[in-house]
C-alpha cells in the first residue's frame, strides 16, 4: 500500500564514504535505496525540536522484541516515542546492534591513508563522519548514542558471537522510514565495522523524500505490537 | 533459583580478600550510587540476593563525553555477552576497565535501562509513577554536580541480566541466572566515573520480580 507512491518532493545520492543530514518532516517519509548492492548506511536519529530525546537502541529492541529492524517495526526514542516507522523494505533485516567503526578500526583494515594522498577517496570511518555531520547542528560527542545500519546484517550465535552476514542487500533493495515527529537525521555511508572485507569499498546509496498519509488506528506498524500501539499514543500526544 | 544452561560462559573466581577491601557499601533496590574509581582499582559488584539487575554506566572521569559503549564493546570482541576477558570500551575507542572476575558468567548490555516512558510502552499508559532506573541515574548525575545532564545517560550495562538474541534476531528476556552472592569483578584501566542504578523494575523477571541489595566492594591493587 505504502508503495503506491506520493511522488518524490526530492532525491540524491549520498557518494561512498560520505555524510548526509537532514530534518524529516513529521508526515514525510525517507527511502534509502542500495544502488549496487552491499550497501550500509549508518544512521542515528533525534527529535529535532529537542535533540537530548534520541534513537535508543535498547528501548527499540526490548519494546518490540527484536534484534533486528524490517516492514513493521518503529524506531523509538528515550522517550516512550516513535521517531520513525519502516513502512516498506525489500532486504528484510537491518542491524540495530554493530555500531559503527572508528579511526584505528579503518586505519587497520585499509592502512593509513591522507587527504593529501588520496583525495577524496581516503578512506572515512564512522565515527568521525557521526562526529562531522552532528556538529553543523551544534551537537558532539555526547550526543553520539548507538546506531543502526541499514543493508547490514549481523547474526548473533548461541553463544552470543557476532556474524556480519555478507551479501544482505542487492542492487536496488530499499528500506522507507516514516516520520512520525520532526526528525534530525544524521546519516553516512562508511562500511559496516564487521564487513572482514579487505577492501576499501563504501557504496553509494539514493535517498528520496516523499509526502505520506498520517498512520491509520490500522496502520501494520502501530498494529504490529501493542507496545506499538501505546508508543503512537504517546507520540500522537506530544503534538497535541 | 534459575536452572538456565548457558553457554560461552567463563567462570573465573577472584583472588582478591573481602577483608583487604577499601571500601564497601550495600546499594539498595532503587537506589543510584556514583563513585569515581582510579586507574589500576579493583571494582566488584555483588548479586547478594540473586537475578538482580545492577544497570550500570562508566564514564572517562577526565572527560564525561568519552563513555562507555555498549555497541563499540560488543563489536569489538564480538560478542553481545560481557564476561571476564571482556574489555569495556568507550565511544573513543578507550578501555575503560576489563572484566578479570565473573562467576555469574554472562552479562547484558544490549536491554538498557528503564524509564518512566519505556515501561509507559511495553507495559501500560499508567505505570508512568512507578521508580525506575533513568530517573535515579538523573537523581545521582544532579546530585554529582559536575555538569552532566540526560545527554550523558547512554546505553548502559546490565550486570547478572540474561537477555539472549535468537538466529532469527529476536531479544528475548530470560530468568536470571545469577545466584546469590555472585558477581563481577573489573579492574579500572583509566581513572573512570561509575554510575549504578539498582533497579527498581517489577513488571518483569530482570529482578525476579523482588528487587534487592547488591555489595559494591574497592581494592587499590590486586595484592
Amino acid at each position: 500500500m505504502y508503495m503506491s507512491a506520493t511522488p518524490n518532493l526530492w532525491e540524491e545520492t549520498i557518494q561512498p564514504g560520505a555524510t548526509w543530514s537532514h530534518v524529516l518532516k513529521r508526515g514525510t517519509a525517507l527511502r534509502v535505496v542500495d544502488l549496487e548492492g552491499n550497501a550500509n548506511v549508518g544512521a542515528i536519529f533525534y527529535n529535532f525540536e529537542c535533540p537530548v530525546e534520541r534513537y535508543n537502541m535498547p528501548d527499540t529492541l526490548k519494546a518490540q522484541h527484536i534484534a533486528r529492524l524490517t516492514t513493521g517495526f518503529v524506531l523509538y526514542s528515550d522517550m516512550g516515542r516513535i521517531l520513525l516507522s519502516v513502512i516498506a523494505d525489500t532486504v528484510g533485516w537491518h542491524d540495530p546492534l554493530g555500531g559503527t567503526s572508528n579511526v584505528h578500526l579503518v586505519e587497520k583494515k585499509y592502512g593509513p591513508s591522507t587527504y593529501q594522498e588520496s583525495r577524496n577517496d581516503y578512506p572515512k570511518n564512522g565515527r568521525d563522519s557521526f562526529l562531522i555531520e552532528l556538529g553543523k547542528w551544534g551537537l558532539g560527542p555526547r550526543d553520539l548514542v548507538a546506531n543502526i545500519n541499514l543493508f547490514s546484517r549481523v547474526d548473533v550465535s548461541e553463544d552470543g558471537s557476532m556474524t556480519f552476514v555478507p551479501g544482505n542487500s542487492k542492487a536496488g533493495d530499499s528500506v522507507e522510514l516514516r516520520a512520525e515527529m520532526n526528525v534530525l537525521a544524521i546519516l553516512n555511508t562508511c562500511q559496516h565495522p564487521l564487513d572482514p572485507s579487505p577492501k576499501y569499498e563504501p557504496r553509494p546509496v539514493q535517498v528520496a523524500i516523499r509526502q505520506v498519509p498520517v498512520p491509520a488506528t490500522d496502520d501494520p506498524c502501530r498494529i504490529s505490537r501493542p507496545e506499538n500501539g501505546r508508543g503512537f499514543t504517546l507520540t500522537e500526544r506530544y503534538f497535541l | 533459583m534459575s536452572t538456565t544452561t548457558i553457554s560461552g560462559k567463563n567462570l573465573i573466581e577472584s583472588k582478591l580478600s573481602q577483608s583487604k577491601a577499601i571500601y564497601r557499601h550495600e546499594i539498595l533496590a532503587g537506589e543510584p550510587w556514583i563513585r569515581e574509581l582510579r586507574k589500576g582499582q579493583y571494582f566488584r559488584i555483588v548479586d547478594l540476593h540473586g537475578n538482580q539487575a545492577v544497570d550500570t554506566l562508566f564514564y572517562n572521569a577526565h572527560d564525561y563525553s568519552d563513555r562507555y559503549s555498549a555497541q563499540d564493546t560488543i563489536q569489538q570482541q564480538r560478542n553481545i555477552y560481557l564476561t571476564a576477558g571482556t574489555k569495556l570500551i568507550s565511544t573513543a575507542g578507550t578501555v575503560l576497565l576489563t572484566i578479570v572476575a565473573d562467576t555469574c558468567g554472562r552479562h547484558d548490555t544490549l536491554g538498557g535501562a528503564c524509564a518512566n516512558e519505556s515501561n509507559m510502552v511495553r507495559y501500560a499508559l499508567e505505570k508512568r509513577h512507578m521508580h525506575a532506573c533513568r530517573s535515579s541515574f538523573l537523581k545521582a548525575i544532579t546530585e554529582w554536580d559536575h555538569g552532566m545532564s540526560k545527554r550523558d545517560i547512554t546505553s548502559n550495562i546490565n550486570f547478572f541480566m540474561n537477555v539472549p538474541v535468537t538466529s532469527e534476531g529476536k531479544l528475548t528476556f530470560e530468568d536470571g541466572i545469577s545466584d546469590p552472592g555472585k558477581y563481577v569483578e573489573m579492574r579500572a584501566e583509566i581513572d573512570v566515573l561509575v554510575l549504578i542504578s539498582n533497579c527498581p523494575q517489577l513488571n518483569n523477571p530482570c529482578n525476579a520480580y523482588n528487587p534487592t541489595p547488591v555489595e559494591v566492594l574497592i581494592w587499590d591493587s590486586a595484592l
